[in-house]
């Protein structure tokens, strides 16, 4: 069965769930302190939270540990690498993904659920999902607002759109640029989502759309 | 401390006691440590039934959700910091709870956060607003326990002053219960967590004591400084070093930092402690002995382990990067004894610090409640008036700043009437916190009856089997004969509804001398309840096109402290009655209905009456109706009381005809008021129209929160 590891910083604290999901999903999970290596792993998670505080920026000082250096090995050798929220921050922050996360336009944290439109189903991580999809996902962050100089390099995954679709300023709940959710990376084995794909993989919790990214990412590992 | 206190203390101790004993002594024996105006009254309380594992008397209480599954519960005020500094006050205010529910063993997995203001009008009531919520956000988001509701309310009795409420559940295996104080001698103490500062000195006495005009210039040294990065360390370090079994005894330090949870652990079953002050990691030199022994700094733990395995934990405690320290040892004489660089600096018989007689207070029973007449305005006019209340409005601008769905439990989310929480595959925990200081200030003993019916009308109306309850009571100060009147009435009330119910408290906390320049506040009980409940049968809360509306329970003319009188600024009129046996019935038969599924959404009626809550349901449903108020089982016939009257034990139920037969056996007072449907709002009265309003419009006002502070969204 293939492994994933869920990184663990000072101040993560979405890991238990994000641990479940991907075990939901059908592969084994293990929260991983970010002290110990990641040699019998096949992919990595960095998961949401408050890593350092956000001491710096969010994301900054993570991003800086030498346990990134081994995320960046996975990222060269094409395994999965999976950022959630902060772990996004992180990997933006360690130059895994273009672009940075700004403060929202609004400049508070917000937590509420959206709806996203499913831009490129070829990554390992939205290989299940419909082209234009619209799914459900709660977001959680105060800095998700998404800008990169050049968007158009940038491989966009999930977009914040309305219940149809429809990406519009009124379904953009940051200010980021072209309402971008989630990006990945040129190869498509790096994906960084603010929205919480963790916290929708559970009926009871009003939506399994986002099982459907953990079991993208489960079974494209295991080819 | 009042002379007769301090007589006291010289007789037993045969001198005087010295400055580290006075400041230890005086911090033991505030109000606010010592409960020594309310424990006569809490003993009133039932504490015991089949559910309760730990009733009142540790850090928390602690419920049994099934044999695998203890729940443990707390709450906690921080009205007095919070009103001197708003966000540094609430945010310490989340983590002291989040450690009392910690130190049982248990992991804390949701928030509620009761908060109340002035009138939003005030810019300094603006800013108190958004400071505690600003504190409640950083704090409890970093330390990723979800906030999942609590109500924000506004009072003018409450100007320049806040009520700040928090409660916490926690989950645990039983074999991981943990008690708060030790059986054996030769323990030793490690205090673990964040340095020791000069914040927080004297922060029992100051929440002992009325606040001054010039508070915050006098009194921000007295709040304690958040640092959640370290409580979420602490929080995990702990865990880890529970589960290893080794941990004898443990307690965070609170109010009365060092001194109090030092010596509550040794104390309570006879034993004695020494404490090497000096041993103790300080965050700014020069610190005397007095100021480590009572410092409230945040985010630490007071270990107690066994010298073999004072090592094993400490590596824990390492890993996360945490300073520990071995600061003293329990013994087994009763003494209370501390050094500082090798000289005895304290030295008292432990049971002077923990065993603090009680006062009774003078009591002056008082009756506010007038019969008045109901004012002749027109129904839309009422309408208005109280949905565009601050107290109805959504507050979604509040709990979207809360991380609500971290640990990925939310099932039932806030804005609903509790919140529920997934535990296992098959069922989950409704939590939820109520208080009426509107009710209580007319007639503190229904009042009080009031926050417990309603507490088990929301758990009820997620579908959840009440379990236990915990309660919170913020008030004036107890040397006021008609504050400690109300004081006494109050938990008599609180005592008789849960034993109506067959409830127990688990836990609790009083806050007396809640007053800003010799202006007391109104009673204001907050009751907290837990209840248990199938995931699949949680009803739904909006209305939904075609179905069948339903009143359940008796109308009376009750509207004395209803948020209508409080915007016509009418003073008097008679507060609602709890009929406890109607309102068991009525839960019960919710209960049922959602058993056998009758039912497609719930919702309890309380502020705002009945008019309100069918409004809030067309905005959650977006879906019109048509209702007949009429129709409604009521003992008066002036439309305006059935509307806004507040009256206890009712419910609107939404279902679809076919069910009608059945649902109606389970109620003596039921009835049909009307349909959902359309996109309006309709109020009829024997067919004649009352009010007609978009759905569109009811939500443009339900939305208008964040416009209160200047904000656009």
């Amino acid at each position: 069965m293939v492994k994933f590891a869920v990184v663990v910083f000072p101040g993560t604290n979405c890991d238990f769930e994000t641990e479940r999901a991907i075990r939901k999903a059908g592969a084994e999970a293990e929260r991983v302190w970010y002290k110990t290596s990641l040699k019998d792993f096949d992919g990595v998670v960095l998961p949401g939270g408050f890593s350092y505080a956000d001491y710096l920026r969010a994301g900054a000082i993570a991003a800086r540990q030498e346990i990134i250096e081994e995320v960046k090995e996975f990222a060269r050798d094409g395994k999965p690498v999976l950022g959630i929220c902060n772990g996004f921050q992180v990997l933006t922050e360690a130059g895994l993904l273009p672009g940075a996360l700004r403060p929202n336009k609004v400049p508070r944290f917000i937590c509420r659920w959206v709806h996203l439109r499913v831009a490129d189903t070829e990554t390992p991580f939205t290989q299940f999902y419909e082209p234009g999809e619209v799914i459900r996902m709660p977001i959680a962050h105060a800095e998700g607002n998404y800008y990169a100089d050049d968007p158009s390099k940038v491989r966009i995954a999930f977009q914040y759109s309305d219940e149809e679709g429809n990406i519009t300023e009124e379904a953009n709940p940051n200010g980021s640029l072209l309402n971008i959710a989630a990006i990945a990376n040129e190869n498509g084995n790096v994906l960084g989502t603010m929205p919480h794909p963790e916290r929708a993989s559970d009926r009871f919790l009003g939506s399994e759309d986002g099982l459907k990214l953990f079991r993208s990412m489960v079974e494209w590992a295991r080819k | 401390m009042f002379p007769h206190e301090e007589k006291l203390i010289r007789e037993r101790l045969g001198r005087e006691p010295n400055e580290v004993e006075k400041a230890m002594l005086e911090v033991m024996w505030s109000e606010h440590a010592s409960y020594k105006s309310s424990r006569p009254f809490l003993k009133l309380l039932p504490t015991e039934n089949e559910h309760v594992v730990l009733g009142p008397g540790e850090d928390a209480g602690i419920v049994k959700f099934d044999d695998e599954t203890w729940i443990a519960v707390g709450i906690e005020s921080h009205n007095h910091p919070s009103a001197v500094e708003p966000y540094g006050g609430a945010a310490t205010g989340v983590g002291g709870i989040v450690r009392d529910i910690l130190c049982m063993g248990a992991r804390p997995i949701a928030l509620l956060d009761p908060i109340r203001f002035g009138p939003l009008e005030k810019e300094r009531n603006r800013y108190l607003l958004q400071g505690v919520v600003k504190g409640i956000a950083d704090y409890g988001n970093r330390i990723g326990v979800p906030t999942v509701g609590g109500e924000t309310e506004f009072d003018e009795s409450l100007d320049n002053y806040t009520l700040v409420n928090v409660a916490c559940v926690g989950i645990m295996r039983p074999e991981h219960f943990v008690h708060s104080y030790v059986e054996e001698a030769g323990l030793k103490l490690v205090l673990v967590g964040n340095r020791t500062g000069r914040d927080g000195i004297h922060g029992v006495t100051f929440a002992s004591e009325e606040l001054s005009e010039n508070a915050e210039e006098e009194d921000r040294s007295a709040v304690q400084i958040p640092d959640p990065f370290t409580e979420k360390l602490l929080i995990e370090a702990t865990l880890e070093a529970v589960y290893t079994g080794k941990v004898r005894a443990l307690k965070d330090l609170g109010g009365g930092g060092l001194t109090c949870a030092s010596s509550e652990m040794a104390g309570k079953k006879g034993f004695g402690a020494v404490i090497y002050a000096d041993r103790v990691p300080l965050r700014e030199p020069n610190m005397t002995p007095t100021e480590v022994m009572i410092s409230e700094s945040q985010e630490r733990m007071l270990f107690a382990v066994r010298e073999e395995d004072v090592e094993e934990i400490g590596k824990i405690f390492e890993k996360y990067g945490l300073e520990w320290t071995v600061v003293g040892e329990i013994i087994k004489e009763p003494r209370y004894i501390v050094y500082w660089k090798g000289e005895k600096v304290a030295d008292l018989p432990i049971d002077l610090l923990t065993e603090v007689p009680t006062i009774e207070w003078e009591t002056r029973p008082y009756s506010l409640e007038r019969d008045v007449e109901t004012p002749k305005i027109s129904f839309s006019d009422a309408f208005e008036l109280v949905w565009s209340s601050p107290n109805v409005l959504n507050k979604r601008w509040v709990w979207e700043q809360y991380d609500h769905e971290v640990q990925g439990r939310t099932v039932v989310k806030p804005g609903r009437d509790a919140a529920v929480l997934k535990i296992n595959e098959r069922y989950g925990l409704a939590f939820v916190a109520d208080g009426n200081p509107n009710h209580s200030h007319l007639n503190p003993y229904h009042g009080a009856m009031g926050a417990v019916a309603e507490v088990v009308r929301n758990l009820v109306s997620v579908g959840a089997e009440p379990l236990a309850l915990v309660d919170n009571l913020n008030f004036a100060s107890p040397e006021r004969p008609e504050v400690y009147w109300s004081f006494a009435e109050t938990v008599r009330g609180l005592a008789d509804a849960a034993r109506a119910f067959g409830l127990a408290y688990v836990s609790g906390n009083v806050s007396f001398y809640n007053e800003v320049v010799d202006r007391p506040i109104k009673p204001t009980p907050v009751v907290a309840g837990l209840g248990k409940v199938e995931l699949e049968k949680i009803p739904g809360f909006g209305l939904e096109e075609g179905l069948l509306i339903g009143v359940v329970g008796s109308t009376k003319r009750e509207l004395g402290g209803s948020e209508l009188y409080v915007r016509l600024g009418l003073k008097g009129g008679i507060a609602p009655r709890v009929n406890l046996e109607e309102e068991k019935a009525n839960a019960e038969g919710i209960l049922e209905a959602i058993r056998r599924g009758l039912l497609k959404a719930v919702h309890d009626v309380s502020k705002g009456g009945i008019a309100v809550a069918l409004a809030e349901m067309a905005v959650l449903g977006n879906t019109g109706f048509t209702a007949d108020l009429s129709k409604v089982p009521a003992e008066t016939s002036n439309p305006l009381e059935v509307a806004f009257s507040e009256s206890h034990g009712r419910y609107i139920v939404v279902f679809p005809e076919e069910r009608l037969e059945e649902l109606k056996a389970l109620f003596r007072h039921f009835a049909v008021i009307g349909r959902a449907g359309g996109s309006g709002a309709v109020f009829l009265w024997n067919g004649d129209e009352l009010l007609r309003k978009p759905i569109t419009k009811l939500r443009e006002v339900h939305e208008s929160f964040p416009k209160l502070l200047g904000e656009e969204e």
